[in-house]
């Protein structure tokens, strides 16, 4: 099932008058089958949008298509979606099987089958043996799990998850990751899900959206999202360590950093914002064409790699180096770095310009 | 003018500052004194002695007037013959005073030529007035949990009943069932219909009497019963409105589970209420609890309780009987739905 999203805003109007625009003109379509993270900072309207694709939130203006219909204005019950809280909402009177077949006994199925569909996919999320317990009794994983059991025993046309990994434990949350991405492979269902976990999203997603204050950032693969980001947000938010970031100057086709020319860019002269990550630095060798000597200023050993600590235009930067190139004693150290990895934003939209 | 004000709230502040640290330097000084000369209650006591010298104000008040009481309601069972005024007592029984509240007429078996009886009066109230109140407390709670609108005016009138006076409130209703010119008369068109005067049947007085017992019953378990239900995650409806679940399931597979551990309490409660209901029924029918010129009495178990004790202090042995057998059908009918409530109320 294809989703699409046109021009969709959400206006919150406080009690004073005021009004929060949580999501601002969203044009997003998803196609069929994939696995869509929604990502951004806390507050940046991506829960927002997720229940306006629930319909438990009405849009203030703008469309939602479930292939060819139009559910901008149908009820939440008459969408066919699986929606799983962020504390899953498992009813708590209930045992494990009878929270899974709830919602096939408000729909016009047989007992035999209905019973059957709950077996199957309980085995289908591994939660073949708990059935008889209560949710009290079972762990955060076994209750994420029949929570994903109950949104989708119903087979709905999308899958919504609602910052499914956050009540977890780090480890549990690697577990499920892996789970959520083998159920949707398995039952091939389009699904989006809400996390501010920029991990989290760029490991499981087929595509991720990047949110801040309810303005789509970019849309792409994660792959693609983090090697080419489309602004100065984007490229802030992902990676860890983050990307550096610092102001230069080019001066007659040249970024000019620490007085030195780094590279020739063919772009007028001015301010730009530039964008390096850690991990795209590397040992410059003799033939390297872009190179440009620095002052170490501290050095840390964390396993395969060597960070090491300098300046750039007096901002803080941090690379990752191999590494057999620095000693303790090393004062200074000729770097390199692809010209494609050097991302230059405008000053004024925070775009980024290709210079490549 | 402004400044003034201020002034004088700052001086205010300072003096209870000042007033505060004194208090705080004398308990000090206090705590020294008794130290030395080993006298701190907080070190010296074990901590049984302390707990009760600090319950001493209730237990004292609780032996006097809950558990002095009770063990002579046991003591009274036991007397023949018991005079008030001398004190004195014909002889020791065990079963005689149990036996005379049973055979005694309108308790158990009418009297002739009169319906209705302290027990079975009791008895109805307590099995079709609780249950009936509590299923629409439920239903009307839910009710004005979903109404935005008004919510706060539809609240107070539900509760208005909870903070009037339950005689006044039954002179209303007994002026609302009057046979002349009545208001339930007037709008049904019944003429001079009889309730609750001469003429009226015991079903009829039973019915205005349930009526009036259920409404003044309503609004204590509406409060308990929306507040419950404000407290359930607002998530459990999010989720079973996206499983497109009826209202109806919605009300009996997810409100009132959730609510159970509520309505059990309520219906203990109101049962144990119920069992001694006084108040109703003498608002209604006086303190005998039969009107003038009617074949039937509306007398409950604690008015024919009370009937003894008011009754000049020399059938004291009787009352007691009677107090304590509403207790052990009390205790029974209690047990009993703890027993039943251990498969139905959930957590």
């Amino acid at each position: 099932m294809e989703l699409r999203l046109e021009n969709l805003t959400k206006i919150f109007t406080n009690k004073t008058g005021t009004d929060t625009t949580a999501v601002d003109n969203l044009d997003i379509t998803i196609e069929s089958g994939t696995l869509v993270g929604l990502l951004g900072p806390s507050g940046c309207g991506k829960s927002t949008t997720l229940f306006m694709i629930a319909g438990l939130v009405k849009p203030t203006s703008g469309k939602i298509y479930f292939g060819d219909d139009d559910v901008t204005r149908l009820a939440a019950e008459k969408r066919g979606i699986g929606l799983v809280f962020q504390n899953y909402a498992l009813y708590p009177h209930m045992t494990v099987y009878k929270n899974i077949l709830f919602p096939l006994e408000n729909m016009d199925v047989a007992r035999d089958e209905a019973i059957q569909r709950v077996k199957d996919m309980a085995n289908l999320v591994g939660i073949g043996e708990l059935l008889d317990r209560k949710p009290a009794q079972l762990s955060g994983g076994q209750q994420q799990r029949v929570a994903i059991a109950r949104a989708l025993v119903k087979r709905p046309r999308v899958l919504l998850l609602d910052e499914p990994l956050s009540n977890l434990d780090a480890r549990l949350r690697l577990q499920m990751r892996e789970e959520i991405k083998r159920i949707q492979r398995e039952t091939g269902i389009t699904t989006i899900f809400v996390t501010h976990d920029q991990e989290e999203a760029m490991s499981i997603s087929d595509k991720m959206v990047v949110l801040d204050f309810g303005v789509q950032q970019q849309y792409a693969g994660p792959q693609q999202m983090y090697n080419n980001p489309g602004n100065l947000f984007v490229a802030k938010f992902l990676g860890n360590p983050p990307i550096n970031t610092f102001e230069a100057k080019i001066d007659k086709k040249h970024l000019i950093i620490n007085e030195q020319k780094l590279m020739k860019v063919d772009l007028p002269d001015g301010t730009y914002d530039i964008g390096m990550r850690p991990e795209n630095f590397r040992a410059a060798s003799s033939d390297s064409k872009i190179k440009i000597e620095v002052d170490i200023k501290e050095i840390f050993h964390i396993g395969r790699d060597t960070m090491i600590h300098f300046e750039f235009n007096n901002q803080n930067m941090r690379a990752l180096v191999d590494s057999e190139a620095v000693t303790d004693k090393s004062k200074k150290i000729d770097l390199t770095i692809k010209k494609e990895r050097v991302y230059i934003f405008d000053k004024k939209t925070g775009k980024v310009i290709d210079h490549a | 003018m402004r400044n003034f004000f201020k002034k004088v709230k700052k001086s205010i502040k300072d003096f209870l500052w000042d007033v505060r640290k004194r208090i705080k330097i004398r308990q000090r000084k206090i705590g020294a004194y008794l130290d030395e000369r080993n006298l701190n209650l907080a070190t010296k006591f074990p901590g049984w002695a302390k707990a009760l010298l600090y319950l001493s104000p209730a237990l004292i008040v609780l032996a006097i007037f809950t558990f002095w009481p009770i063990f002579n309601a046991f003591r009274l069972v036991l007397y023949e013959g018991y005079n008030m005024t001398d004190n004195t007592i014909t002889g020791y029984t065990i079963f005689g005073n149990f036996i005379k509240v049973i055979n005694d007429e309108s308790f158990i078996f009418p009297a002739q030529h009169t319906q209705g009886t302290a027990i079975v009066n009791t008895l109805i109230i307590v099995f079709i007035s609780v249950p009936i109140s509590i299923f629409l407390a439920l239903f009307i709670s839910v009710a004005l949990n979903s109404i935005k609108p008004l919510k706060g005016f539809f609240q107070t009138i539900y509760f208005l009943p909870y903070v009037t006076n339950t005689i006044a409130i039954g002179l209303v209703i007994a002026y609302m069932f009057k046979s002349d010119g009545g208001l339930i008369n007037e709008l049904l068109g019944l003429g001079e219909f009889s309730w609750i005067e001469r003429g009226s049947t015991h079903p009829r007085a039973m019915f205005v009497l349930i009526f009036y017992s259920i409404w003044g019953s309503l609004a204590f378990k509406i409060m308990v019963f929306l507040t419950s239900i404000q407290g359930i995650d607002k998530q459990y409806y999010q989720a079973a409105s996206i499983d497109a679940t009826p209202r109806r399931r919605i009300f009996s597979k997810i409100t009132v589970p959730l609510i159970s551990p509520m309505i059990f309490y309520i219906l203990v409660t109101s049962v144990i209420g119920a069992f001694k209901i006084y108040n109703h029924i003498v608002a209604l029918f006086g303190v005998t609890g039969k009107p003038d010129g009617v074949d039937f009495t509306m007398q409950s178990i604690v008015m024919y309780i009370y009937k003894y004790i008011d009754g000049g202090g020399n059938n004291l042995s009787i009352a007691a009987a009677g107090s304590l057998i509403l207790f052990s059908i009390i205790l029974i009918l209690t047990l009993v739905q703890m027993q039943a409530s251990k498969k139905r109320v959930h957590y």
